[in-house]
């Protein structure tokens, strides 16, 4: 691989603006590499917030008739945690690497719109934090993420947590619809002479699918909010049985946004691992169009399953196996994807570093994340295992075992590029390794509480045989996942300071944001080499050879 | 106390879990298939000699099969999920026998036939299917016997039903299964099935007013009981009619536990639970009435006679 003509002169200026940078420069920032940064140090923070919620969860169900958390400061935790880790942590996370990534990828200086770039962050993290002065208010929200009506209602949460929370959320909302509206109009707009979306990366062409799913969906979430407020603040009844309204109206609405928001969550994940497994198999993506066409599958058909989060509600059978069919199909351009990554790697050349482990350990634990999806698109299956902890394996077999080791692997993948340093990776496979156990450890056993019959968003249990050991069990990987993120957080400061030097292209990768210095310019591309392919810099280097 | 959906008591749970171990042996397949192609992978594909591996960008033929079978597979599981859908869900063309109301944090249960409010704890004959209605009166609330059959919401505002049947005499566990405030976790009930004459004998006893006190401490009781303001909430059939905000305790003796079966039904537990029951269930709605020590041994005698 022959490195990309670059001019010195320009290297040195960018890293010399990196060493002027004050913090107005940050706050004031427009340049997309720097709002991404932003966006990934504020959801590391949410994300240590959150675990430590997390851990304090699982402290409170370790045993039987546990007294360490009150009821009532236990709802508030659960809330908090799954509201933060969706909202403040997994959304803006694979917005922050498409904020960087995606104009690098595509060979454009920036975003397109760069100042409503920054006020998207800003909204963001000023949500993030209107939700948290809940609690200085003296009540977080205690409903639960999804808020259920009439629960959330004045009468049942009288307190002013529930409007901290749809506040927050509106306001985060905006920002997320106005990044989807900005990623568009750069990738539609700002390609590279050549670059036709047949060519596109497939990180590129899943936020850019993704970015319509965020349109689709969030404006349902907000209006949503809107409506709740008007309940709660001017005593309409949108929601309340008793003035004519509807408690299953909410759930429509909500899910409405939340089942494709499962989609937005793991989309851009499923990018991160269409480029890393190719990279490190040292092979091109095993059918481009049908990875691609199956995103777009999976987008159209994510707008059209909500319902099968109600089927205990009882809408009636057509409603359940309309909603229970298109649940199912689902599973078939998911399932397309993991063939398509399996056999990208088959007969490959597999460099099983830190990113690699990352991204065969999300093909695994998705895999199981998916086909328990599939038994509760199974409508009567559902029946059972709803509302049990089985549902609370299932979706974090998705999102973290998903989304979150995928964007581990891009975060090793993508760190020399950002920092222009390697994380190390002796500490990475400790991390790794750790983070695996722990998350199965943690996960794997509230299958067969569920199926066990403990129910979910329970604060304590009664000793029923089986369910000390499996909850113990449970709470001891969550540890071990809290140590996990340590060994990370280590390894990234370390590495800032003493990792080995990345140069351009670490990995001989052969997209587009590995054709600038690590980290790239303020301006990004001095020159951005032709592209005539899916893999610009493999034809660059593949060309040289054959000339020599 | 054995919950589990693995061990069915009724039909419709028995169907239910053939659903899912149908599902499991197709799930399992394509994991094991899935694990099984990755760890090959892993041993077979390692870096060699440093030349780049044949580029392969794909194969049609593949494409399609990874899409076809896949569909074929859910396919089958739509219709077997219709065919058990309608095992578990039969047509209803009657009164139900039963009416079961979600309070915040415990379940009214109505016999209308025979005018018996219980609480917490429902007795059916074995054998026989009993059609229940499940309503709520505030939040949404889910009632759920996994051994018995599938869950389904109590919801404000309107009416879903669910049948309840049992082969074998025994006690089943179930709890509310949508989260529904503080005290979700203690929302917990139980079925208990038993032979049809046994059925007839309680359903006859339920349907009796409460027992008069007949002990000096009891009488205390049952006076102090109309004193305090434990009737504003609370119905004893024969001694007060009120409209049922709380636990119908006409015979609150008869059943095995008490405050959504965060405690057993015995006399240390009950007056505990009458002295400091935001201690016991904390955010309840049943208020601590700093009650003397006297009121408490003279309530706890009284209640323990309504049998």
């Amino acid at each position: 691989m022959s490195d990309i003509p670059m001019s010195p002169g320009l290297v040195q200026a960018g890293v010399a603006a990196q060493a002027r940078s004050t913090w107005l420069e940050w706050v004031s920032t427009v340049d997309h590499k720097r709002i991404g940064t932003l966006y990934l140090c504020a959801t590391l923070f949410f994300f240590c917030v959150g675990g430590i919620e997390a851990l304090l969860i699982r402290i409170q169900l370790a045993w039987p008739n546990n007294s360490f958390l009150n009821p009532d400061a236990y709802d508030q935790i659960f809330t908090m945690h799954g509201t933060t880790m969706i909202f403040l942590v997994v959304v803006p996370v694979l917005l922050g690497l498409a904020n960087y990534f995606t104009p690098l990828m595509i060979g454009a200086r920036d975003m397109a719109l760069p100042r409503l770039n920054a006020f998207s962050f800003w909204v963001f993290l000023l949500g993030g934090l209107l939700l948290y002065l809940s609690f200085a208010d003296g009540h977080a929200p205690s409903a639960g993420w999804f808020s259920y009506t009439p629960l959330s209602e004045k009468g049942y949460s009288s307190r002013n947590g529930m409007d901290y929370w749809a506040l927050a959320l509106l306001g985060i909302g905006v920002g997320t619809i106005a990044t989807a509206i900005n990623l568009i109009v750069t990738i539609v707009n700002l390609r590279t002479d050549g670059l036709t979306f047949r060519r596109l990366p497939l990180f590129v062409w899943m936020v850019f699918v993704n970015s319509f799913l965020i349109i689709a969906a969030l404006p349902a979430l907000n209006a949503s909010l809107v409506m709740l407020l008007v309940d709660r603040m001017l005593n309409a009844h949108f929601f309340l049985p008793l003035g004519g309204g509807s408690p299953i109206l909410w759930q429509h609405y909500f899910w409405s946004f939340g089942h494709p928001e499962v989609y937005i969550m793991v989309l851009p994940a499923f990018g991160i691992i269409s480029e890393v497994i190719p990279v490190f198999s040292r092979k091109p993506i095993f059918g481009y169009g049908f990875v691609a066409a199956s995103t777009v599958a999976i987008a159209l058909l994510s707008i059209g399953v909500w319902a099968h989060h109600m089927f205990a509600v009882g809408l009636g059978h057509a409603w359940e196996y309309a909603f229970g069919a298109s649940s199912l199909l689902i599973a078939v351009p998911t399932g397309v994807k993991i063939f398509s990554w399996i056999a990208t790697m088959w007969g490959g050349a597999i460099r099983l570093n830190t990113s690699m482990l990352f991204a065969i350990a999300f093909l695994f634990s998705f895999t199981i994340g998916g086909l328990s999806g599939v038994t509760f698109a199974t409508v009567p299956i559902d029946w059972q295992t709803t509302d049990t902890y089985y549902v609370v394996a299932h979706m974090h077999y998705v999102l973290f075992g998903g989304t979150l080791f995928g964007v581990m692997a891009g975060l090793y993948y993508w760190f020399p590029k950002m920092t222009g340093r390697l994380l190390d990776e002796r500490w990475g496979k400790v991390h790794f390794w750790l983070m695996f156990i722990g998350f199965h450890m943690t996960f794997f056993v509230q299958h067969l509480l569920g199926l066990d019959g403990m129910p979910r968003r329970v604060y304590t249990y009664p000793d029923v045989p089986g369910w000390a050991v499996m909850n113990l069990i449970s709470t001891i990987g969550a540890f071990v996942l809290g140590i996990s993120v340590l060994v990370l957080l280590g390894n990234v400061v370390l590495s800032l300071r003493h990792g080995e030097t990345a140069g351009d292209n670490p990995w001989n990768a052969w997209t587009l944001e590995w054709a600038t210095s690590s980290p790239p310019p303020e301006h990004n591309f001095d020159a951005v080499p032709p592209v005539h392919s899916t893999r610009p810099l493999w034809d660059l280097a593949h060309r040289a050879e054959s000339r020599a | 106390m054995h919950i589990s959906v693995f061990d069915p008591a009724a039909p419709e749970a028995a169907e239910l879990l053939w659903l899912w171990n149908a599902c499991m042996w197709i799930c399992g397949a394509i994991l094991a298939l899935v694990t099984g192609l990755l760890v090959f992978i892993l041993f077979r594909y390692r870096p060699r000699d440093g030349r780049e591996p044949a580029q392969i960008t794909g194969n049609k033929k593949l494409e399609v099969t990874w899409t076809a079978v896949p569909i074929a597979l859910v396919s089958l599981l739509f219709a077997f999920s219709i065919v058990a859908a309608r095992e578990v869900d039969h047509p209803i063309q009657r009164e139900p026998d039963l009416i079961v109301t979600g309070h915040q944090w415990w379940w009214e249960v109505r016999y209308p036939s025979s005018q018996v409010i219980t609480a917490n704890e429902i007795h059916i004959p074995t054998g026989r299917e009993m059609l229940v209605a499940i309503e709520a009166a505030d939040v949404i609330h889910d009632f759920w016997v996994p051994r018995l059959n599938r869950k389904i919401d109590a919801v404000p505002g309107r009416r879903n039903f669910l049948w309840l049947r049992a082969d074998q005499p025994g006690t089943y566990s179930g709890a509310c299964a949508e989260f529904c405030g503080e005290q979700h976790a203690w929302m917990r009930f139980r079925v208990v099935a038993e032979t049809a004459q046994a059925y007839t004998t309680w359903l006859a006893a339920q349907a009796e007013p409460a027992q008069m006190a007949a002990t000096d401490e009891a009488k205390l009781g049952q006076t102090r009981f109309g004193q305090l303001t434990c009737a504003n909430c609370h119905n004893i059939n024969g001694v007060n009619t009120q409209k049922q905000y709380a636990p119908d305790l006409t015979h609150l003796a008869s059943r095995k536990m008490l405050a959504g079966e965060r405690l057993e039904n015995t006399r240390d537990n009950l007056r505990d639970w009458l002295h400091e029951p935001n201690i016991i269930k904390p955010d309840c709605y049943m208020p601590n009435l700093n009650l003397s020590g006297a009121d408490l041994t003279a309530l706890t005698a009284y209640l323990e006679t309504l049998r």
